[in-house]
């Protein structure tokens, strides 16, 4: 059994949450990089500001956006990995996103009530989502998620004879309802099946893939494109102004259900698509 | 085109949705709560902490600044939740709006009946926006965070009229 101590992980999450916010993954940039045409357009212009955004927020240590977001963590956990010292590993990484947050000079964005709304002052509660692997380390993949993007989300109860163009008609009406609010070029993370309380988690987890992987399922990888190419035909554009791209990406993830079921739900990313991966 | 707040204010009718301009100038954030204790000033006819004759208001929740900074990440936020709100502000001589997505119909009314304008600014590059800042001062509601309202002196923050005091729109 390997020992890890309480106070690594909170020290990796304090940096972790610094990382995150300052730094655009290369596979969003690069997707980015692929629709600029130096048309001089609304929608060039606005890509070639991301572009910028990124290059100032890595050298100058600023947040890519004000909206720091809900620091969400999707935890593996070993089963030869024993956490000692002084916190388990829900209140180690909450102390780490209190650290963080404070020392990075990050937005603390959540309140401590849906109706009272009182700021926490250090971002914390985590959202903290715990699965047990084998081996004997920790992977934490953290996602700093904007409350605007989340906005425009949706989740519903469609039925097993819906079928596939009662989904897509859903992804549809929803990117065309609130897609232009939700900073695009979009993510569009969709969960299919599960029950009312998972299908929401499966289309989160679906914005962790990097762009222009491949879903291991065929028959959803050719889903995923016929979606991609639905969206980008909404004119919808970066910002909302009209053009190219719309989405960058659509990832679906799927679970078993019940016969009676087929729980939906699209979870939209804005184009500051903030994730990281850390191995203990 | 590079232009003043004051420019600006002289006559909304000149600049037309679609129009790029970078603006330069005194504008105060305020989002959801500060606008919610604003209006509830204004109906309960109390002092307001700032005076909105002729102001520009940024749907705003900035980073904090680190000893380095003027200041931190600052985008816009989406307008939308604000629009309930919107007209009243208007009617209490707000003339400049700016934030990101779209508007109800009410708020374009109240819009092209208060010759105001409705700017948008690029949501998610805060750290670009920050280099058009020079300077960030708390001005009220300190309690309430990012929410709070500060003033900040832009220069050249890049933006495009979204809704222009005729009342057409972009999006």
């Amino acid at each position: 059994m390997r020992t890890i101590e309480s106070e690594i992980i909170i020290n990796k999450i304090s940096d972790l949450c610094g990382e995150v916010n300052f730094n655009l993954p290369q596979d969003v940039v690069d997707a980015v990089k692929t629709y600029i045409k130096n048309d001089n357009s609304i929608a060039d212009n606005i890509l070639n500001e991301i572009l910028e955004n990124a290059k100032i927020a890595k050298q100058d240590k600023i947040p890519l956006c004000q909206d720091t977001g809900t620091a969400n963590f999707f935890v593996k956990i070993g089963k030869d990995v024993k956490i000692v010292g002084d916190y388990d590993i829900s209140t180690a990484i909450n102390k780490g996103v209190s650290n963080g947050y404070t020392k990075h000079y990050l937005r603390k964005s959540i309140v401590c009530d849906p109706l009272a709304r009182v700021n926490t002052k250090d971002n914390t509660p985590a959202n903290i989502y715990c699965d047990y692997v084998d081996g004997d380390k920790i992977e934490i993949t953290m996602l700093a998620k904007g409350g605007g993007s989340e906005n425009a989300s949706f989740l519903k109860m469609l039925t097993p004879l819906d079928g596939w163009n009662g989904v897509k008609n859903f992804v549809i009406e929803s990117v065309k309802l609130k897609g232009a609010n939700a900073c695009p070029p979009i993510i569009a993370g969709l969960g299919i099946g599960g029950d009312f309380a998972s299908v929401g988690l499966l289309a989160k987890k679906a914005l962790l893939r990097s762009i222009g992987s491949n879903n291991k399922s065929k028959f959803y990888d050719d889903k995923e494109k016929e979606l991609f190419d639905e969206i980008n035909k909404l004119n919808i554009g970066p910002m909302g102004l009209g053009g190219v791209p719309t989405a960058l990406a659509v990832f679906i993830e799927t679970k078993p259900c019940h016969i009676a079921s087929m729980p939906v739900a699209i979870n939209i990313q804005c184009h500051s698509c903030r994730r990281k991966t850390i191995i203990i | 085109m590079k232009i003043t707040i004051e420019q600006l204010l002289q006559n909304t009718d000149n600049y037309k949705a679609g129009t790029k301009i970078e603006l330069s100038g005194t504008i105060y954030t305020a989002r959801d709560q500060a606008h919610k204790r604003l209006v509830e000033l204004i109906q309960q006819k109390k002092q307001l902490p700032i005076n909105l004759v002729n102001t520009c208001i940024y749907y705003c929740g900035p980073c904090p600044n680190s000893p380095t900074q003027i200041i931190g990440s600052c985008g816009p936020t989406t307008s939308s939740r604000m629009d309930v709100y919107t007209p009243e502000m208007l009617n209490n001589g707000v003339k400049i709006l700016i934030g990101k997505g779209k508007r109800s119909p009410e708020v374009i009314k109240s819009i092209k009946e208060n010759k105001a304008v409705y700017l948008l600014a690029t949501g998610g590059i805060g750290a670009l926006i920050a280099k058009k800042v020079k300077s960030f001062k708390l001005v009220a509601f300190e309690d309430l965070g990012p929410e709070a309202i500060y003033k900040i002196e832009v220069e050249n923050f890049p933006l495009i009229v979204g809704i222009d005091s005729n009342g057409r729109k972009l999006l």
